[in-house]
């Protein structure tokens, strides 16, 4: 691809972007969120006509003008959140739209043993005539890759593949994007992970808001550098935050608990667990995913039911039996599906800026607008949301700002305890440290979070204690002092070990 | 004139305004004072389109929630044989008191019918278009119990004065589906209600978990839909003087939700018009009124009718708009997104 340029009303996204994909190399597209990765795809994949510049496959110029056609020419892509149908089988989505036929009939046997013998090749054994959903995300996604390999394997593009997959899974995947560099496919490869990054890929191009910074093997380019092409500044706000790694608590002595859990349980989602969280501290979740993080923190907000033990706020006893009474309370929760449980897509900014709050004041007591006008201003400066325009859909924002909105929808509400699940998830390294420096702002500021994530570098750099889980069982609570690191707390998380 | 001419709502407008127009020519009485009083066709539509309106109204908040009500029709009939029957049996039938008492009745048994509704999807979790359909099938033969099979006639003065009356110069059933707009209109963009059914519509679950109490506003969207249902039963059972179980608020579920997708409401829940649903309600029954009057032959009213509406649902899709329209002007801006 050459000189390619995209212009959007009001902004270029895409400036002159050159950018080179060889077969059989892995090469990774790296840049902060509205760098112009996901434009440079779309436009790969025909979903946007480029207005300058010339695509050319295997040499030859193309044209493409649809995702269909895209397909034809040989690319396909992969994204971040599985395009399957999970209600039908393995075998019916790797083959929906082109089933193997005969005499107008579908020949189940043929597709099943071919589904199979594709995914052999991927060394995975599954049950083919299972429907997806009873399959792990990480499984979905593979399934999803088998289908575009088998649909036409010259250029596959992986956007964001890894974002909500655990370690063990990620390494499946690798073996998977390596096994089809070995075939020969040229692997296009976002995330925002940088170890994944220097583990798996050959080259990589950076791009910088909607301009190219520059190719570069992956091996001759340090982590730092690399970092500083991106946000094109010095580190100084990840620096920062590294000063206040294994943050000590000066104040624990007369912080006073904001919740406790005692023996709180749910039967099949989280084993009766205990935990405690005082007035400005930050308490971690580690665990692998699917080891119960969500579902521990979900019970303090109710959002699920804890149907054993009891829980007490500010000192009281409560039955938080819907979120509407844990908002009473003070507690707010950001789920960690930004999609489906955070934001309302079709609302402006504005509107979901203000949802909690109009909420719990109920829909008599209409927030005045100019106070809203207000409000969303101060926190759209205050969080940096960009575009900065409270009447845009949400839906509209990159993931970064929309996680930044739902923070907006918590703070308003000027909540006791934050919960917030995976907030760093699927966004860029810029926002991931502004929202960092935000959580530990809050907690000097005295509000008590609950910070769950699956990167433990995370965790260990903003929580004050860190709670690890393992099968669904809150196993040990580390005070996060200066001899706990991530080989600690992996120890625990592997051995299953309790204090 | 291109940002008139986006609107959603612009072809719909300006069909009605043709349509409108015919009638102009076609009538000999498009609007007349007669007596004090307006009259003429176009006072005709506004005097039938109450009925339409005050359902689709309802149905534009249920729709909005993401949800469906099929029962509108049923609750209709039901309504009016409440209002007859029990009128039926007074001493006075011109007695006000009495007739006013009889008309909260019937409202009140319909806003419970909408709580009925409202449980079996909010509490109970029936998808909304089977929840519905339960009332919509037994509803009618409820009715008919009431009437005990019969079409009950009534003689009562001020009960017609709802559905043929005029105040101030303009008809009653009007200023009733007038006042109705006003209200919710009020209701949804004076409180915070517009607001939190949008976000139920968008996503229940993202709702639930921001604090907003989805159930209960669920159920009570069904349970004003419910009530407005009950009215327009009223107005229409008023207006032929007698409950007709079989035939009152027949099939009006569908034209209902025809005049919310007019009015640019997504069935899928979120986002809702109230103007476009009013639109959408007037449109139609203009449609029918003109239909009789350019001398359309009874068996062909319904094909006509059905073209006007694949023509008007063309007008509004996206994809056919920029087929059509696209190759006239530079390529517009399909996608405003922000590149992520």
């Amino acid at each position: 691809m050459t000189g390619i340029r995209k212009v959007f009303p009001g902004v270029v996204a895409l400036d002159g972007v050159d950018f080179r994909l060889f077969p059989g190399e892995i090469h990774a597209l790296m840049g902060e969120n509205g760098a112009g990765k996901s434009t440079l795809i779309k436009v790969l994949t025909g979903v946007y006509e480029i207005d300058g510049g010339d695509i050319k496959l295997a040499g030859e110029p193309v044209r493409i003008s649809g995702p269909l056609q895209a397909q034809q020419v040989g690319v396909s892509t992969v994204y971040q959140e599985v395009n399957l149908c999970t209600n039908l089988s393995v075998a019916e989505n790797i083959f929906i739209g082109r089933e193997p036929r005969r005499f107008g009939r579908i020949q189940w046997g043929v597709m099943r043993r071919r589904a199979a013998e594709l995914l052999g090749r991927l060394d995975l054994n599954l049950d083919v005539s299972a429907p997806l959903s009873t399959y792990s995300l990480a499984i979905q996604q593979m399934v999803a890759i088998a289908r575009a390999v088998d649909v036409s394997a010259r250029v596959l593009i992986l956007d964001e593949p890894t974002s909500s997959l655990d370690s063990s899974e990620v390494e499946q995947l690798f073996a998977v994007m390596r096994r089809l560099k070995a075939d020969g496919v040229a692997i296009l490869f976002v995330s925002h992970f940088l170890d994944q990054i220097y583990e798996v890929s050959d080259r990589l191009t950076v791009l910088r808001n909607g301009q190219l910074i520059g190719e570069y093997r992956t091996a001759e380019l340090p982590q730092v550098q690399l970092v500083e092409k991106m946000i094109g500044k010095e580190l100084a706000a990840l620096e920062d935050l590294e000063d206040k790694a294994q943050r000590t608590r000066e104040k624990a002595a007369e912080a006073k608990p904001v919740i406790e859990a005692r023996g709180l349980g749910r039967t099949g989602a989280i084993a009766p667990y205990d935990l405690t969280i005082h007035e400005g501290e930050v308490v971690g979740l580690a665990g692998l995913l699917g080891s119960g993080r969500t579902e521990l923190a979900r019970l303090l907000f109710g959002a699920d039911k804890a149907d054993e033990g009891e829980l007490r706020v500010a000192g009281k006893p409560v039955n938080l039996r819907s979120p509407q009474l844990a908002m009473k309370r003070g507690i707010a929760f950001s789920s960690e599906n930004r999609r489906t449980e955070g934001i309302i897509g079709d609302l402006s900014v504005r509107e979901n800026i203000i949802l909690a709050l109009q909420a719990s004041r109920g829909w008599t007591r209409p927030i005045p607008r100019k106070r809203q006008d207000e409000i969303v201003e101060k926190y759209i400066k205050a969080l940096q949301i960009r575009p900065a325009d409270p009447e845009r859909p949400v839906r509209n924002l990159s993931g970064g700002n929309q996680q930044k909105v739902l923070l907006a929808r918590w703070l308003i509400t000027e909540p006791k305890l934050l919960i917030i699940d995976e907030p760093t998830r699927g966004i860029d390294v810029g926002a991931k440290a502004e929202i960092q420096k935000l959580v530990a702002e809050l907690s000097d500021g005295g509000m008590a979070v609950l910070f769950v994530s699956a990167e433990l570098e995370e965790v260990l750099r903003l929580s004050h204690k860190i709670e690890v889980l393992r099968d669904r069982r809150l196993v040990e609570e580390l005070e996060n002092t200066s001899d706990v690191d991530a080989d600690r707390i992996m120890r625990t998380i592997a051995s299953g070990a309790t204090s | 004139m291109t940002a008139i001419l986006k609107n959603r709502l612009f072809w719909p407008a300006a069909i009605l305004v043709v349509l409108l127009v015919v009638n102009m020519f076609t009538s000999n009485q498009f609007v007349t004072v007669r007596d004090g009083h307006l009259f003429g066709t176009f006072i005709d539509i506004l005097r039938g389109s109450a009925p339409l309106v005050l359902v689709a109204l309802g149905m534009t908040l249920v729709i909005a929630t993401g949800g469906i009500d099929l029962s509108v029709g049923s609750v209709m009939a039901i309504s009016g044989a409440v209002a007859c029957l029990l009128i039926s049996d007074l001493g006075n039938q011109n007695s006000v008191g009495s007739v006013l008492l009889i008309i909260g009745i019937a409202i009140l048994v319909s806003l419970v019918l909408g709580l009925w509704n409202g449980a079996l999807v909010a509490v109970i979790g029936i998808q909304p278009i089977i929840a519905t359909l339960i009332l919509m099938v037994a509803g009618r033969g409820i009715a008919q119990l009431i009437t005990d099979g019969q079409i009950i006639n009534v003689q009562s003065g001020p009960y017609a004065t709802i559905a043929s009356g005029f105040f101030l110069a303009l008809p009653v059933a009007f200023l009733i589906a007038a006042a109705a707009v006003a209200l919710i209109t009020l209701l949804t963009r004076r409180t915070a209600l517009g607001l939190l059914l949008e976000s139920v519509g968008g996503s229940p679950t993202a709702s639930r978990l921001a604090g907003i109490g989805a159930r209960r506003i669920t159920i009570m969207v069904y349970v004003v839909s419910g009530g407005f249902a009950g009215l327009a039963g009223l107005i229409y059972s008023a207006n032929i003087k007698s409950a007709d179980s079989i035939s009152a608020g027949n099939l009006i579920e569908l034209d209902a939700i025809l005049a919310v997708v007019i009015g640019g409401t997504a069935l899928i829940g979120g986002r809702f018009s109230i103007a476009g649903t009013v639109l959408g309600a007037i449109l139609i029954q203009t449609l029918g009124v003109t239909v009789v009057a350019v001398g359309v032959p009874a068996k062909a009213t319904l094909l006509f009718k059905a073209i006007v509406v694949v023509a008007l649902c063309l007008s509004q899709s996206p994809t056919f708009r920029q087929k059509v329209f696209g190759r006239f002007k530079p390529r517009p801006a399909v996608r405003a997104e922000v590149p992520a």
